[in-house]
């Protein structure tokens, strides 16, 4: 291999290679880190909720004044709800899936426990819960219709008796044995689990519940409030028409109350997590534009370069030297300052990631993005100087010797 | 001089067209990526309250106690928002210069015309002094007054937009609203106030707009009206019922100050140890105090008001910019590496290095002023893309202002300028000699 060379015809461009080498390490330091935020924003804002999205809608509901016959009131709305054509089924609960507001509690294994084990977001939900989100039970049973009591508003503390939760919970609070028939203590009064579903996220959608993002409760409660969320869900392909017809169907029942923005679980999903992709789009944006800059300036700095070498590109042609060998010289060339880059970058991409670590609580970088980096880099570097280099192969030797 | 070093740069520039082009597109995406982060950037993490924001104070109680702090991420303990119980020993202490308990709630506004459906008002129940506090401008009318706050008055502060919608934007002052079946008489109007973010209360939604009215505490106590906002309660419960809320531990209340002087704020520092030394011997704490008081500042900080997204975003554009600018700086040099025979003759004819020197610098400039400008462009486009990538409360934010072209535009040609310099030097170290020769 010809390295002196290469390596003494560097030294004589030292700042050139260098302004390429911190070029490369510092495309690779932010390609890295932002292709990893990416994947975590697309990923998070992507969980499935557990719930049948497409053909779930949610009503906000509010009572003018306060109505002294609530229940009755409540039981008259989803009776029409549920006689709606279309509707599969409805139920009324304290929160909603993606809606970013709810209740949790700390969940314990014991009454009076310092630290609960577990933190868990709360649903409250009469039998027709399951069916209205389209949960997969996937132990033990549904509420029955016998079990449900009315609960009044946020400040009944009337404890449940028993639970529904999901496997996520179940194996954070039973590891390695079934949850079923335990017991749990929540506010000091134990509920007896009578089944598990497959999964229910919680309300939130900030970044900061991902310790239990998938930790929750159903209570056999029918939520009576003058503020409520009716939760519907219809046949498939028919959510647009029966989410008009409700809204008329709860005015015809009753003209005193204030209906908030009606919403699909899909349209929900897309606000809750628009910031998100958001900043995915854009940081994507920004790394494309990163790559093309970086490429453009190795192409252009090595052209300058070849420009600057016809001369002794046409005497090494003279002296014997095959077009493969001119186009290798600068491959090669192309690909110690590359290299150079690379290890740097990575260098530079770990700790710009254990500083972000530390600054944002961000997760760990994973090692691949690094390894990938540095091939992009790599690949990016030969493809930018083939062009250059061909056309330096190109060079007559005579005309390079005559023209200097 | 300049005049004529501005032709030659100008000059110089279009004979190497391509590599003129490039440059200028390199420095132009770098300043327009880094203009569109920081003018949201900006706007996040903006002072709400430059004139008072070391005088206003979030005050923070642990009622909860060492490790029952299941709130996320509270590192030290302590709660974000304040129990009924303590806002209330607070209030009545009046310890302060001025002073608020605040939540958000709301009710069902019934307009007088039957033909209208009743609709949904967030409102702010707090004290008089919260507008004083907030500087919150008023358009009609003015606040309630402290008789207003004692005597529990069915008085409301209404918002610009509820009064545009209500009133059709007239002076609505002594006029009543129906509010859950209850009559409010209207004592202020408020003009349009958009503090950002809402920094008085972050729960919820940061960049949101202000509730759209606002009643006295001590009324929506008396009304039992629900919190609309955030509400944790320690594990353990209690009984039900609403004046079990008020004596629970249950946190949904947040709790301002105002102290104009520093030393002020050392008193009330003090007298909020002695107040959780008082609850310990009382027997209610059974843990030291840990108490805190932040101003608007340091609230904003320790809330992460700014998203670290956003932050993020910056740190990368800004490293953007350096490659841009090490591009650019590439460019340059392999472009006056090109042009040493010109320079040689230049100097042969009597032209010293000072002059080569500042010829280089000028056609340095002229590129960054080109790119400012390109990047200005970008900037515009680049925020159009935001609005419609982002939610509407954060799309809202991302205003351009005048300064911002001179910002834009400074920093293009001086970044570019100190890349250009190094260059510049090359180019006056060409020997004349030498290069005559070699032709």
């Amino acid at each position: 291999m010809e390295l002196v060379p290469i390596l003494s015809a560097m030294r004589r461009n030292k700042v050139g290679a260098i302004i390429i080498v911190v070029q490369m390490a510092v495309t690779l330091a932010i390609l890295c880190n932002a292709l990893f935020i990416i994947e975590q924003r697309i990923a998070w804002s992507e969980r499935p909720t557990g719930a049948d999205e497409r053909n779930v809608f949610v009503i906000i509901n509010q009572w003018v004044g306060d109505p002294t016959n609530l229940p009755a009131l409540l039981q008259a709305d989803l009776a029409g709800l549920r006689a709606l054509p279309g509707v599969i089924d409805a139920f009324a609960s304290n929160s909603f899936l993606l809606s970013n507001g709810g209740w949790s509690y700390g969940v314990d294994l014991m009454p009076d426990q310092k630290e609960s084990t577990a933190q868990a977001a709360r649903y409250f939900t009469d039998e027709h819960g399951l069916q209205s989100l389209g949960l997969k039970l996937i132990a033990g049973r549904n509420f029955n219709a016998d079990e449900i009591a009315d609960l009044f508003g946020v400040n009944d503390q009337t404890p449940a008796v028993s639970v529904i939760i999901t496997k996520a919970l179940a194996e954070k609070l039973f590891p390695g044995k079934s949850a079923l028939g335990q017991s749990v203590w929540i506010a000091n009064h134990a509920a007896n689990i009578i089944g598990i579903v497959d999964r229910l996220q919680v309300p939130w959608v900030d970044p900061s519940v991902a310790k239990f993002s998938d930790y929750s409760i159903l209570e056999p409660f029918r939520y009576v409030a003058s503020g409520l969320y009716y939760i519907v869900r219809t046949q498939p392909g028919q959510l647009e028409a029966v989410l008009k017809a409700a809204e008329k169907e709860l005015f015809d029942l009753n003209r005193e109350r204030v209906l908030g923005k009606s919403r699909s679980l899909t349209e929900a999903r897309v606000e809750a997590y628009k910031d998100d992709r958001g900043l995915a789009v854009i940081l994507g944006v920004v790394c494309a534009a990163l790559l093309v800059i970086t490429a453009f300036g190795i192409v252009g700095l090595t052209s300058y370069w070849v420009a600057q070498r016809r001369r002794q590109i046409g005497i090494r042609r003279a002296l014997g030297a095959t077009r493969h060998a001119i186009v290798r010289y600068f491959q090669t060339e192309n690909l110690l300052i590359a290299g150079a880059g690379a290890a740097i970058g990575v260098a530079l991409a770990l700790s710009l990631n254990l500083w972000m670590v530390n600054a944002f609580a961000m997760q760990r970088l994973h090692g691949s993005y690094p390894l990938v980096g540095a091939i992009v880099v790599l690949i990016l570097g030969q493809a930018a100087v083939l062009w250059p280099a061909l056309k330096a192969a190109s060079i007559p030797p005579e005309l390079a010797t005559r023209a200097a | 001089m300049f005049g004529y070093y501005f032709k030659l740069a100008l000059g110089s520039l279009r004979r190497n067209a391509v590599l003129t082009a490039l440059m200028i597109a390199a420095i132009g995406v770098g300043i327009g990526a880094l203009m569109t982060t920081l003018t949201v950037f900006r706007a996040m993490a903006a002072d709400p309250i430059p004139s008072k924001s070391r005088q206003l104070f979030a005050v923070q109680i642990d009622n909860w106690g060492p490790k029952k702090g299941v709130s996320p991420g509270d590192k030290d303990n302590l709660q974000v928002q304040l129990s009924y119980i303590d806002a209330m020993g607070l209030m009545n202490a009046n310890a302060a210069h001025r002073q608020t308990v605040m939540y958000v709630t709301g009710f069902a506004l019934t307009p007088v015309n039957p033909d209208l459906r009743p609709f949904q008002v967030q409102a702010r129940a707090a004290y008089a002094d919260f507008f004083w506090m907030f500087n919150a401008p008023f358009r009609y009318g003015g606040p309630w007054s402290a008789a207003d706050d004692s005597g529990h008055a069915d008085v409301v502060v209404i918002g610009n937009e509820l009064n545009e919608k209500v009133f059709g934007g007239a002076n609505s002052v002594g006029k009543t609203i129906d509010l859950d079946d209850h009559e409010y008489r209207i004592v202020g109007v408020l003009d349009r106030w958009q503090p950002t973010p809402k920094y008085f209360d972050l729960n919820g939604n940061t960049y949101g707009t202000p509730e759209d009215a606002f009643i006295p505490f001590t009324r929506a106590i008396d009304q039992q009206m629900a919190s609309w906002g955030n509400t944790n309660c320690p594990s353990g419960g209690g009984p039900s019922g609403w004046d079990a809320r008020l004596q629970s531990e249950c946190i949904w209340m947040q709790f301002w100050v105002e102290l104009p002087t520093p030393a002020d704020a050392a008193r009330y520092r003090a007298f909020l140890n002695n107040y959780a030394a008082e609850q310990q011997r009382s027997g209610r704490f059974s843990w030291p105090p840990n108490t805190r008081l932040r101003d608007v500042r340091e609230w904003l900080v320790y809330q992460h008001a700014v998203d670290d997204g956003v932050r993020i975003l910056v740190l990368v554009s800004f490293s953007f910019l350096l490659v841009c600018l090490l591009n650019a700086m590439g460019l340059m040099l392999a472009k006056i590496m090109g042009r040493v025979a010109d320079i040689g003759v230049r100097r042969a004819l009597g032209a010293n290095r000072r002059a080569i020197f500042s010829q280089c610098l000028i056609e340095a400039s002229v590129v960054g002023l080109a790119g400012g400008l390109l990047g200005l462009l970008l900037t515009a486009l680049g925020l159009l893309g935001l609005r419609s990538l982002l939610s509407e409360d954060v799309g809202r934010l991302t205003h351009f202002s005048p300064a911002d072209v001179i910002i834009a535009v400074t920093l293009s040609i001086a970044a570019t300028t100190l890349a250009g310099l190094y260059p510049t030097w090359r180019a006056a170290q060409v020997q004349p000699a030498w290069q005559l020769k070699s032709q």
